[in-house]
């Protein structure tokens, strides 16, 4: 890799920055797709692997008697404080990742090297695992109202939307053509979903092109064909998910929102949730006092409200409750958009589909909604997640929110999501990883342009594989609860420190209810084998009795033994350390284990049974230490 | 009775309840002397309420022409609204309610009038006695012993009668002791760490005053408790700054010239109006319905509610961590040794002593650290959140404590045999209860009201199996670790089951409690059937085996395998069983 000049440092130290006297020392090896830390000071092999793409910013601080700090903030919210010895070996690190971190050309994404020895037919089986077109017949489409139409074949319509949309039947081409040159980078009103119930739909699009005083026939059109595909309703909303004054301030570039008189029976609605830029700051701010060191309780609180993270969370899941209401409670169709209809659209029309469909709450549903109404309708996860050296001011967490939403949804509804946390976690992870092919490029062109379905994997064969660990023991099934109606009430959201304090396990609750519980699940399936076995045997008893009589009372109590990853930490805050002698140190073995689960983590081909296991580290096991190609 | 002068009104018909998260009933109003009841008039489902008067913490009026509504705010933290119509009838309701919600005498109190309506498997008066404790205690130690000194509570008024102090301080020397501490509360044992003998003593501040006297006794007490050569942490629950200024008012703190082998620390924790006024504000946070985000977490934060919880689990996880991890012995104290220095010492053992984690350990833990340690319940409870009348002793110390323990329940779900449930049940019974054992501010206030025989304790009810099953942990496998939690404002929460019980639907958490126990559960059937059915396994085997020693007791041996399922012809079977155990009984010899 001609980005590495330095691929092994040693006598690097790395900080605790819960518990500060825990401080690593180790090895740090950059490899072409990791960077990792293995630390030398425990007796037993510990390691940290960080992904170059995750890795959002690399900072040099100020030296220090210790050595050259350099500090790295990775997109998952990982967070690693080194101290290098040698200032010239500071450096190079920090120029190689600078680098490795930020790729110039989409070839140079992990995904197009990625390789876990998968055979050229499961690999395409892979891509074909999720059809939208399924999603569609479920919801009963086509039908007498909707179409699903392959007038964009050719993108002439939308090169930001999929070849394949559906649009009302009642539209001719003409008014979707019609309709396209109104809207802004011609994302013409689709549909999202439709409530087989009562025929109300949800449709998405751009803001139209109205300025001042532009009207457009066939856009008017549209939305007429659009409010007719629902007979039981005579109205349609339009709901603009944008601040008022924002959609007016767009009105003098000539864009804005529909002007009521204008169309038929519309009612028209703005909910604001906040432009990219305002959510970037915000999650900055959020991760600030995620970071503090020690911060009091007041500290805590108060920069948890002025970073408005919780207030903006709040605003989508409002935007994606109004819809799923109009859907089911007015039998209304709702037609959404922001600016382009890419970002808060997504969030608020993928929230609302969650709400009103267990199907979407299940691990496939959830997998063909990312790809639905993220993946093919163009949210631009290239430059919001900046998987490439780009633009700064495109990046911005739109989808982290959109993740954060179906968290807070789980914690009012336990048993609603056949998916856990964990599931959440591993999908954000990859979004910015560049490991899987799902997510590279900004819509179904570029994707097709990059060759991402020959030349890379997809995402989600992989989540399936490890369903065992990722599903919610809680989940009562698909019938249990059909909409969902969360409490909005400010008290309702929780701060997420499972996603911004992810890797300050010293934070977490020291026994985990869901490992206990997926224990007992993989215990129950023991047992329900030996009750049969031993069933069978009782009236034939056909063999020596089997001497696994005591092994399996060990599994039971081995299994649901959750590992106690705790120690004492500094009670005292800024006071100086009283408890002079005797110091505690963490158990080591349950300290290693944990760190092999950030690992797992941080990339995911670790565990995948029939793939390249150490892609990174296979060449380089011979001498006992990675080294760089 | 007087009650029937207090009941102007005792009945109203054609009463609307609007109850938290449920739709308005219509029905009758009852007031007895002790109840607020309400029954709807329809038959089926026929709901009722009945409201202990004491639960009620405030009520309200309005009037809109002749309809009266009566809002009543109970220390549960519930609301409720009666709407009443006539307006001489509503206010009749309302003043007799106000009236028997404020009876000033302790004996008018429904503990008193109560007749349990089960039956007294265990006397709970019974059921935690020091005697008890102390036994326990002398099977691991010989350096402690019980002392009698203050069977009439003349030693000290807010301590029980016996109480477990150093063998080597006798009576005499302990009055002394007693002299130069605030109230008469000389250390006393409030923990023995078993795994390295290491002690935790709780008293009141001393009274060294501003010429700082001094008291060998107290002195002598203290040291005997450290190891030769090893030093002691005193914690003191009161910043520096109160603490010195403490000694103007004939109080004050160990010096170090007189006790060279301590060191102290001081742990702010706050006390009295200080708490309640938090409870209020956070509780008025929690009732707010805007949809303001900033609002509501300003509001959180302005509470200081979570400051609190985090400076108590600090002082509590710092004094654990001494005993444990140092290897040292610790003094609590604040000033008057009944509030924060009951926080204090009563989490440290939940960290350190895995049987404060369970039921039995935890009421007598309650009983222990909290009852007979002499905090003033009576006091500390007599309003919660919504009271206007300001009185400088309302505290919700004991509140704050449930709220640390579930805290440190919530970051160990699986160290806890009992679940939130039962700590929300304590926290009702302190403010509300048709129990006697939290009437009174100590034993002795309690024994001269007989509570023992006049009274029923929450123990007998709560310890019977009916009640036991509603809060079991089903998570619960004994841990006998210290168990330390994290005080990041990160892993700290709202106590949404207490504060915003009557605020969101439960439902949904219901259904995942629910599902938890059903995952248990069906597991330890399972695990009892494969138990069931090895055995029978096993069974056969012997049987068969004996079968084989003793040729020719063949009835016997079918008489016995009738009782087996599936079984289809016994001579089959028993030429079968000949023929298969063979080799199993040769791989044994």
């Amino acid at each position: 890799m001609e980005h590495i000049t330095t691929p092994k440092v040693e006598n690097v130290k790395l900080l605790d920055r819960y518990a500060n006297r825990k401080t690593a020392n180790g090895t740090l090896y950059l490899t072409a797709t990791h960077l990792i830390y293995v630390d030398a000071s425990s007796e037993v092999r510990k390691e940290t692997w960080i992904l170059h793409h995750h890795i959002a910013s690399v900072e040099k601080l100020p030296l220090t008697t210790a050595g050259c700090p350099l500090l790295i903030h990775c997109k998952n919210f990982h967070v690693a404080h080194f101290v290098i010895g040698q200032e010239r070996d500071c450096h190079e690190v920090y120029t190689s990742l600078l680098k490795l971190s930020q790729p110039v050309k989409p070839e140079e994404l992990y995904a197009f090297s990625y390789n876990p020895k998968m055979s050229k037919d499961n690999r395409e089986i892979g891509w074909k695992l999720i059809d939208l077109k399924v999603d569609y017949q479920r919801m009963g489409i086509p039908n007498d109202y909707w179409e699903i139409t392959d007038v964009n074949k050719d993108y002439e319509v939308c090169n930001t939307y999929p070849p394949e949309i559906v649009v009302p039947r009642a539209a001719n081409k003409a008014t979707v053509i019609g309709s396209s040159r109104f809207r802004s980078r011609g994302r013409i009103p689709v549909l999202s979903y439709l409530y087989k119930e009562n025929n109300a739909a949800i449709c998405r699009c751009s803001q139209p092109l109205s300025g001042f005083s532009a009207r457009c026939l066939e856009d008017e059109q549209m939305l007429q064909a659009i409010r007719e595909a629902n007979p039981g309703c005579a109205f349609m909303y339009v709901v603009d998910t944008r601040p008022k004054l924002n959609a007016m301030a767009n009105r003098a570039a000539g864009k804005g929102y529909e002007n009521e008189d204008n169309y038929d029976n519309i009612r028209f609605k703005f909910i604001g949730i906040e432009n990219i830029h305002v959510m970037r700051n915000s999650l900055q701010k959020l991760l600030e006092v995620c970071e503090t060191k020690s911060p009091s309780m007041s500290d805590f609180l108060t920069g948890l409200e002025n970073s408005g993270w919780l207030r903006h969370i709040k605003a989508v899941m409002d935007a994606g409750v109004f819809l799923a209401k109009a859907v089911k409670d007015e039998n209304a169709s709702v037609l959404v958009h922001c600016s382009d209809g890419w970002d808060r659209t997504a969030q608020v029309c993928s929230l609302a589909s969650l709400l009103l469909d267990p199907f979407y709450r299940t691990f496939k549903g959830f997998m063909v909604l990312i790809e639905k109404e993220w993946i093919a309708m163009g949210h631009k996860f290239s430059h919001r997640c900046g998987h490439l050296d780009g633009d700064p001011k495109e990046v911005s967490p739109v989808f982290t929110q959109f993740i954060e939403c179906v968290w807070q949804l789980m914690q009012q509804f336990p048993c609603a999501f056949e998916f856990n946390e964990r599931f959440l976690l591993e999908i954000h992870d990859h979004v910015y990883s560049c490991q899987f092919g799902n997510f590279l490029g900004t819509c179904h062109k570029e994707r097709e342009d990059l060759k991402i379905f020959e030349k890379t994997h997809s995402l989600w064969p992989f989540l399936l594989q490890k369903k065992q660990e990722l599903r919610n023991p809680l989940y009562k099934g698909f019938t249990a609860y059909k909409e969902l109606q969360p409490n909005t009430l400010p008290f309702s959201f929780q701060f997420w420190c499972g996603m911004y304090n992810r890797f300050d396990k010293g934070m977490h609750p020291k026994q985990c209810v869901l490992d206990h519980l997926l224990s007992c699940m993989s215990q129950k399936m023991k047992l329900e084998d030996n009750a049969s076995e031993l069933e069978n045997k009782l009236p034939f008893l056909d063999g020596p009795l089997p001497s696994e009589a005591c092994s399996l009372s060990k599994v039971g109590s081995a299994a649901s033994k959750t590992p106690l990853l705790n120690t004492p930490q500094d009670y005292e805050g800024e006071a100086p350390p009283v408890l002079t002698n005797g110091i505690s140190v963490g158990n080591i073995d349950v300290m290693a284990d944990v760190d092999q689960k950030n690992k797992e983590n941080l990339s995911n081909h670790q565990d995948l049974p029939d793939l390249n296991a150490t892609n990174v580290l296979d060449s380089e096991a011979k001498e006992g230490e990675p080294q760089c190609h | 009775m007087e009650f029937a002068e207090l009941i102007k009104t005792p009945r109203a018909d054609n009463a609307v309840l609007h109850g938290p998260r449920c739709p308005a009933v219509r029905g009758t109003l009852c007031l007895t002397g002790h109840h607020l009841i309400f029954s709807s008039r329809r038959k089926e489902g026929g709901e009722e309420l009945w409201l202990l008067h004491a639960n009620i913490d405030c009520v309200e009026k309005r009037f809109v022409g002749s309809l009266g509504t009566i809002v009543i705010k109970c220390k549960d933290l519930r609301i409720i609204q009666l709407d009443i119509p006539g307006m001489e009838e509503c206010l009749n309701i309302a003043s007799s309610i106000e009236a028997l919600s404020t009876l000033d005498s302790i004996t008018l109190m429904y503990p008193f009038f109560y007749r349990p309506m089960f039956e007294v498997v265990e006397d709970g008066w019974r059921s935690y006695l020091p005697e008890q404790e102390f036994e326990l205690l002398s099977s691991v130690t010989d350096e402690w012993r019980l002392s009698c000194a203050n069977k009439d509570f003349s030693v000290c008024p807010t301590y029980p009668p016996v109480v477990i102090i150093p063998k080597c301080i006798d009576d005499e020397a302990l009055r002394k002791v007693a002299v130069f501490r605030y109230g008469g509360r000389f250390p006393v044992l409030s923990y023995y760490h078993k795994k390295n003998g290491m002690v935790m003593m709780r008293s009141s501040q001393p009274l060294t005053g501003t010429n700082g006297r001094r008291c060998k006794e107290d002195e002598k007490l203290i040291n005997a408790t450290l190891r030769p050569g090893k030093r002691g942490y005193i914690i003191d629950t009161r910043s520096l700054n109160v603490a010195q200024q403490a000694r103007a008012k004939g109080g004050g703190f160990e010096q170090e010239v007189y006790y060279p082998q301590w060191r102290r620390i001081h742990k702010c924790i706050e006390r009295f109006n200080i708490l309640q006024e938090s409870l209020i504000k956070l509780v008025e946070a929690c009732n707010d319905q805007s949809h303001n985000m900033d609002r509501w977490l300003s509001k959180l934060e302005a509470s200081n509610w979570l400051t609190h919880i985090k400076e108590i689990l600090t002082a509590a996880c710092l004094a654990a961590q001494c005993i444990d991890r140092e290897g040292a012995s610790v003094l609590v104290h604040g000033s008057d040794g009944t509030d924060s220095t009951l926080q204090v010492t009563s989490l440290a053992q939940i960290i350190l002593d895995p049987r404060c984690r369970t039921i039995r350990g935890f009421e007598a833990l309650v009983v222990r650290e909290w009852l007979q340690a002499g905090h003033p319940f009576q006091l500390r409870c007599a309003q919660s959140a919504y009271s206007n009348t300001k009185q400088k002793w309302e505290a919700p110390v004991f509140l704050l404590f449930l709220d640390c323990v579930w805290q440190i329940l919530r970051q160990f779900p699986c160290s806890f045999e009992f679940n939130e449930q039962f700590l929300i049940m304590l926290f009702e019974h302190a403010y509300a209860s048709q129990f006697g054992t939290f009437l009174g501010n100590n034993e002795n206030e309690r024994s001269k009201l007989k509570l023992t025989q006049k009274t029923m304790s929450l123990w007998s009810w709560v310890n019977r199996s009916e009640e036991l099953a509603r809060f079991k942990n089903p998570l619960f496998e004994a841990n006998s670790l210290v168990i330390w939690p994290s005080v990041a404002p990160q892993s700290l929460q709202l106590w949404e089951g207490v504060f915003l019980r009557w605020n969101r639907p439960s439902k949904f958490l219901d259904e995942a409690q629910e599902e938890v126990l059903n995952i248990i559960n069906y597991n330890r059937e399972l695990q009892a059937k494969v138990n069931a059915l090895r055995r029978q396994l096993a069974e056969l085997e012997t049987d068969d085996r004996m079968q084989e020693n003793l040729c020719g007791t063949t009835p016997t041996f079918c008489h016995i395998l009738i009782g087996f399922p599936k079984r289809q012809c016994p001579i089959n079977c028993h030429f079968q069983f000949a023929s298969v155990l063979l080799p199993a009984e040769g791989q044994r010899n």
